[in-house]
């Protein structure tokens, strides 16, 4: 411990920290388009189109064809391995069209959950194996910053000090990782929305495991400038009766962050699990109209909540892109305006209606 | 893990919060007369003044009874035991005087320290025995926030793993069972200044350190918005060869908070370990002018940084009392402007002088 054998050189911590603050410039968030093949076959049959990959390279490139109002409002895109390879119509890669466009271009790194023995269920996530090698190629390949995905799920007994333990350690490897190859690590410790359980649970134990997850960095030597935080909202379980406002979740969201999260982070963006579109805009306004001080910016890390409109107005068809691809660029739009407070709803009650339900002195 | 037995109630949060916001508002410090017996000892000693009971009585009488503008740099004042039930020569008790003038009356709680065997030399912090008992009489005694120090030094091997882990555990105790009786803890992790280590050194130690006492406070329960911090500066040891200016320190120091102290906890108050009167100021206000963003109040908890001169100039004499107190005043006031980072020091060509002296990318 007394000796300090520094991580990384002044140049790397510039490198790094520079990227983090681009993506998180204000106004800015991210599409996270990064869903695995599996994932995608989700998403597709829904819209009752078919999993190959020339449907998926077809559907990405409506959102990357997107026109430069996105610049204002994207400041990076998650990227999956077989995406970072593909090119649009013209053969120009999906990578530098999103460069040219000004946006960052990341990578999913993580290899998927793995059961942890002896427990309830519960996960860690795999992916170590040979990433600095990974890291360093995708670097080469455009990359600027990664993503990596843990999961915990809240129940009678989770999450178990050992998953909290385990996730917060693996996402401190990944980034120590991540930042000897000159790329961001977004560490993304998800605590699903899944279960009954209130709006305070839901906070207490974001604030246990954000405090794990941070110790855990500091114990990896990660340089917290040069990393962003890719965390849940605090909300109630899906299953709770009782239903919270937008200003709620924000109060809880915010009060976590501000007792767990260190003021060098640059930026959280924040995921969107579950939510609809418009509760993901409108919660995520609600965060950044909340009256708590703030250090780091709050923005989006959204994927259903940027792209269901758009996968819906698509649904396989070359001839509905154009609209899809305008779907996708309101959804930017909205976030984007969001992530400063300023978006109004759509047409329902207005800022005015929800300042009054921010409760001064509520102690959470 | 699962389940949340709250600690405190909403209304104790909000008396704990109110207390520690008042301690630290618009610019005001702590003053540290808390020295034991032995401590004053060495004090009166270098004044060629006796160590009795009532030496300290009129020492801390000429201290307390200074005019009421005192009370726009000073919100609070840790007393020792003895002095808390010690009275002015018109037999009014000391704490009534520091209340009437809207002073907050603190305590220190510790009891020193005690080996660490199987260590080099390094130590942790007694008190805890019986300590939520003494923390409820003290609050009827009108107390309103506690003091513990815990002490880790630079070394060969050290501060080691137990030794942090130790001490942070200790202090987060101690602060739980304040909080439970309606005191605001001080946390006071103080790494030493002793040794040849330069500036990077000391805020590698002091990142670790605090690292570890946030994830004890969490891990504990404590809630941080009612709590401060009283940290050491980051200097190079005393015996270091390099010098290095009020901007360096400024920048090391806040970047080491920055990477490790919640935004939640209102105000982090610097010891001056061994701190020349205007080294501390300086120190400090430059710390306030530092561009790094701060969201937590900065300011001072000074004990021989505030009271050096006072000593000096009173030598023990009754006559001198209206020369001390003008002395205690006169730092008292530029300690509050360098928590507001608008402390001019007398011959120096002002803001300008200091504000070129920050290198704009400087990775720590």
């Amino acid at each position: 411990m007394p000796h300090s054998y520094p991580a990384l050189s002044a140049e790397q911590k510039k490198e790094l920290s520079d990227i983090a603050l681009r993506i998180v410039a204000p106004g800015k968030g991210i599409l996270a388009a990064d869903e695995s093949v599996g994932s995608m076959a989700k998403r597709l049959s829904q819209i009752g189109v078919e999993n190959t990959e020339e449907n998926r390279r077809l559907y990405r490139q409506i959102l990357f064809s997107a026109d430069d109002r996105v610049k204002k409002c994207i400041g990076g895109v998650i990227f999956f391995h077989e995406t970072l390879y593909q090119k649009d119509d013209n053969g120009v890669p999906f990578v530098r069209t999103i460069q040219d466009k000004g946006i960052v271009v990341g990578i999913k790194v993580d290899k998927g959950v793995v059961p942890l023995a002896g427990t309830d269920g519960e996960t860690t996530t795999q992916g170590l194996d040979g990433l600095s090698e990974r890291c360093a190629q995708y670097k080469k390949d455009g990359a600027d910053f990664a993503k990596w995905r843990c999961v915990m799920k809240i129940s009678e007994r989770t999450p178990s000090a050992l998953a909290i333990l385990e996730n917060a350690n693996v996402l401190a490897r990944y980034a120590s990782i991540c930042q000897q190859n000159g790329i961001v690590p977004i560490v993304e410790p998800e605590i699903l929305p899944d279960g009954d359980h209130d709006l305070r649970r839901c906070q207490y134990i974001t604030e246990k495991v954000l405090a794990a997850v941070y110790k855990a960095l500091s114990d990896h030597h990660v340089y917290l400038e040069g990393t962003l935080l890719k965390p849940n909202m605090v909300t109630p379980g899906h299953a709770c009766p009782i239903k919270y406002s937008p200003e709620e979740i924000a109060m809880a969201t915010i009060t976590a962050l501000r007792r767990t999260v260190p003021p060098a982070v640059p930026g959280v963006t924040f995921l969107s699990g579950g939510q609809s579109e418009e509760e993901a805009s409108l919660n995520l306004n609600a965060i950044n109209r909340c009256p708590l001080p703030r250090p780091w910016a709050l923005t989006f890390s959204y994927g259903r909540a940027l792209q269901a409109s758009a996968l819906n107005a698509w649904r396989g068809q070359r001839d509905n892109a154009g609209v899809a691809t305008e779907e996708f660029v309101k959804r930017a739009e909205v976030n984007g305006l969001a992530a400063q407070g300023k978006y109004e709803g759509s047409g329902e009650d207005g800022g005015a209606a929800a300042q009054s339900l921010y409760i001064a002195n509520h102690a959470y | 893990m699962a389940h949340r037995f709250p600690a405190l109630t909403a209304d104790q949060k909000k008396e704990l919060s109110e207390i520690a916001q008042r301690i630290v508002a618009n610019g005001k410090g702590i003053l540290a007369a808390d020295e034991s017996v032995g401590t004053m000892g060495n004090r009166l000693q270098r004044i060629k003044v006796e160590n009795t009971e009532e030496n300290r009585r009129q020492f801390r009488e000429i201290l307390f009874t200074v005019d009421n503008s005192i009370n726009q740099s000073i919100g609070g004042v840790i007393l020792f035991h003895e002095t808390l039930y010690q009275k002015d020569s018109q037999g009014k008790l000391f704490r009534d005087i520091l209340k009437e003038k809207g002073i907050v009356v603190g305590i220190k709680l510790d009891q020193g320290g005690a080996p660490l065997a199987g260590t080099n030399k390094e130590t942790t912090i007694q008190g805890l025995d019986g300590l939520s008992e003494r923390c409820a009489q003290y609050k009827k005694d009108g107390v309103d926030f506690g003091k513990w120090r815990a002490v880790l030094r630079i070394g060969d091997q050290c501060p080691s793993s137990l030794a942090i882990q130790e001490n942070a555990n200790a202090l987060a105790r101690y602060a739980s069972i304040c909080q439970q009786n309606g005191l605001v803890p001080i946390v006071e992790p103080e790494v030493l200044p002793d040794g040849d280590h330069d500036l990077e050194h000391c805020q590698y130690v002091s990142e670790k350190v605090l690292a570890a006492v946030y994830k004890a406070l969490n891990d504990h329960h404590v809630y941080l918005e009612g709590t401060l911090l009283k940290p050491n500066m980051v200097t190079a040891g005393h015996a270091c060869n390099k010098k290095y200016t009020p901007q360096q320190v400024a920048l090391a120091t806040v970047t080491a908070l920055h990477r490790t102290v919640p935004a939640a906890v209102p105000g982090i108050c610097f010891l001056s370990g061994g701190m020349s009167e205007e080294d501390a100021t300086l120190n400090l206000n430059a710390i306030n002018c530092c561009p790094l963003p701060k969201p937590w109040k900065l300011s001072f908890s000074y004990g021989r940084a505030l009271q050096a001169s006072a000593l000096a100039a009173w030598g023990g004499k009754a006559a001198n009392k209206k020369a001390t107190q003008e002395a205690f005043l006169k730092r008292a006031l530029a300690n509050c402007q360098a928590a507001q980072g608008k402390y001019v020091h007398m011959g120096s060509s002002g803001a300008a002088a200091t504000q070129s002296l920050f290198t704009a990318s400087y990775t720590y």
